[in-house]
């Protein structure tokens, strides 16, 4: 193919270079029309939550509100306590950021470092456990929880978080480690550090960045986990952000501007994150890719 | 192992004095390592092994939840053979997987490879993460919240249906989600919208990662954007590519957010998935012993899927490393 494309005429080559040059902007239009497509409902969402119910069922959802109406928007937020709300989130997805790092970097360090025998299986075994359906775990769960005590807390919720994402941390951070340079464990372990100063001293450093994008990792997706959370987290003193909201779905409370009022502010907290770790999760996202 | 960081000395001498040193570590400190991996381990064991042994044992069984659960063998597996709603759960998962993955992965691959090569470099780079931005946004939002919104938007009086007035083709309006003939077209446009940007992001960075030359040789060379597509965006972002087909597929399997969120299955199961099949039978239908067979069907499913993936992967990178 490459003989073929070094004859190409010279002429030919000019005339495409100007053909392109109109065509880019067709390019550039219909890519921009779809991005705009994709926004559309965060548009709706945007001018349906400020409308008072007359205006939302006098001028339907197209319509531009007629005042500036934050009715919905403040019943929302004191019927379902959303403090409460974002404080269970942030304390349940922020301990499983954390914890389940710790998790994952020590189970990685006995596998990718230790080397311990059987590691393969092992990876492979917390793998499969990361991509296992909830649903397969949840009955057992829901009925130890209720017969310890732990059903409808949120240490329940961390807990399996906990586990659930360092399943991934792990089989991440065992195949970075793998690649870890020999020689700094060797000229560790010449000075005579234990185990424990090489992990705290030489390995943890070394991985920082990558347990920065875990950590966030983690935070996202048990701040938009649903099921487990849905099952057993049943009351307003526990719920999260999305729980809250899916149950209150048919509620006579909720009608459109309330119901688009609740998933404005439910969203807030997640562009945030977005915004704030924007460039962190660019690079991540290329890191979980690579392996 | 330890040679080549020691050439430092004479050759003999750096054979002879660390050598003993790597070698005795491997073997004296493997206890000291499994240390680290008790905590793992027992957590691992009490939340995800026994609970999924405990699913399979009670997929044997009859049980409300309360008392002792009945032990029945197979009947649980042969009655779900039968059960008309099963089988429709999984051709929707079918469904599912064309609107999670096929779909936004070709989109994403095509989109990626615009974005890149045509926008980001004949415009400003800037404008093309502008138009990845908001192609992502929509992975940002809670995906029940985004089920919510769309659940609002396609209701009889939703926006949708506003905006087909407008726009004058009023005589489309449609109760999407209510009529069993739209509801799995409408849910799949739905995750199509959620999951597009997945693929665009992660093939964007992948394509970072492309040395620059290849494609200003191949331009210099006359090579057009679909040439410079097939002979060297395709095959550099493979790795990428495999990895985000066996992601979506999985999550694709077990969708259940927006289900709940958008149709509760409904309606007349027209957009039931397994997990929500297994979620409605466990905790609305308190059959646990029938609920736990479809999620061990479901989970046996996940894992064959799986390895398949990652078998034929391992086999494809030794055919283009081999001969």
């Amino acid at each position: 193919m490459a003989v073929t494309i070094t004859e190409v005429p010279l002429r030919r080559r000019v005339r495409d270079r100007h053909h392109r040059g109109v065509r880019r902007w067709v390019v550039l239009a219909l890519v921009t029309v779809g991005a705009l497509v994709m926004l559309v409902p965060f548009a709706f969402m945007l001018l349906n939550a400020f409308k008072s119910p007359g205006d939302y069922s006098s001028g339907g959802p197209l319509s531009w509100p007629t005042e500036f109406y934050t009715w919905g928007l403040r019943t929302y937020w004191s019927e379902v306590n959303f403090p409460l709300k974002l404080w269970n989130s942030a304390l349940i997805a922020g301990s499983v950021a954390v914890l389940g790092v710790v998790v994952s970097l020590l189970n990685a360090y006995a596998l990718g470092i230790g080397r311990v025998r059987g590691r393969l299986w092992i990876v492979g075994l917390f793998l499969l456990a990361n991509m296992l359906p909830q649903e397969a775990l949840i009955y057992p769960l829901y009925y130890v929880a209720k017969e310890i005590g732990l059903y409808n807390t949120r240490l329940s919720v961390i807990i399996i978080f906990t586990v659930i994402q360092s399943a991934f941390g792990t089989y991440l951070l065992a195949s970075v480690l793998g690649t870890f340079p020999r020689a700094l464990l060797e000229a560790a372990a010449l000075d005579g550090a234990g185990t424990w100063t090489v992990l705290w001293r030489v390995v943890f450093p070394h991985l920082r960045p990558t347990l920065a994008v875990l950590l966030i990792f983690f935070f996202i997706w048990t701040w938009n986990e649903f099921l487990i959370p849905l099952v057993m987290l049943i009351d307003n003193q526990t719920q999260t952000i999305p729980v809250a909201l899916a149950s209150l779905q048919g509620d006579r409370l909720m009608d459109a501007p309330t119901t688009n009022a609740g998933a404005l502010i439910s969203l807030v907290p997640a562009i945030l994150f977005f915004l704030i770790f924007q460039r962190t999760l660019a690079r991540g996202i290329t890191a979980g890719a690579e392996k | 192992m330890a040679v080549p960081d020691t050439v430092a000395g004479t050759p003999s001498a750096a054979t002879r004095t660390p050598a003993p040193a790597p070698r005795r570590r491997p073997g004296g400190r493997a206890a000291a390592y499994w240390l680290y991996l008790l905590p793992g381990a027992a957590l691992f064991i009490l939340v995800i092994g026994v609970p999924l042994v405990g699913t399979g044992y009670l997929s044997l069984t009859r049980w409300s939840g309360v008392g002792d659960p009945t032990f029945v063998g197979w009947d649980n597996y042969q009655r779900l053979l039968s059960d008309e709603v099963f089988w429709a759960s999984f051709r929707n998962t079918v469904a599912m997987i064309v609107a999670m993955v096929v779909v936004p992965t070709l989109l994403g691959l095509l989109l990626a490879s615009v974005l890149f090569d045509v926008i980001g470099r004949r415009f400003r780079p800037r404008t093309a993460a502008a138009l990845r931005a908001a192609f992502y946004l929509p992975q940002v939002l809670p995906v029940v919240v985004a089920g919510i919104v769309w659940g609002w938007i396609l209701r009889p009086d939703g926006a949708f249906n506003s905006l087909l007035d407008a726009v004058g083709l009023g005589a489309l309006r449609h109760d999407w989600l209510g009529d069993p003939d739209t509801a799995l077209p409408a849910v799949m446009a739905v995750m199509i919208w959620v999951q597009i940007g997945y693929p665009v992001v992660v093939f964007m960075a992948a394509l970072q990662r492309v040395d620059p030359e290849l494609y200003e040789a191949a331009e210099v060379d006359g090579a057009n954007w679909r040439h410079r597509f097939r002979a060297i965006t395709l095959p550099q972002i493979r790795p990428e590519t495999f990895v985000v087909a066996l992601t979506c597929t999985i999550a694709a399997l077990k969708v259940f957010g927006p289900i709940y969120a958008l149709t509760r299955g409904g309606p007349e199961n027209a957009t039931n998935v397994p997990s929500y099949f297994a979620y409605y039978t466990f905790f609305k239908k308190l059959q646990v012993g029938y609920g736990s067979a479809i999620s061990t069907v479901l989970t046996v499913i996940i894992v064959v899927v799986a390895v398949a993936f990652i078998a034929v992967q391992a086999r494809t990178e030794r055919r283009d490393r081999g001969f």
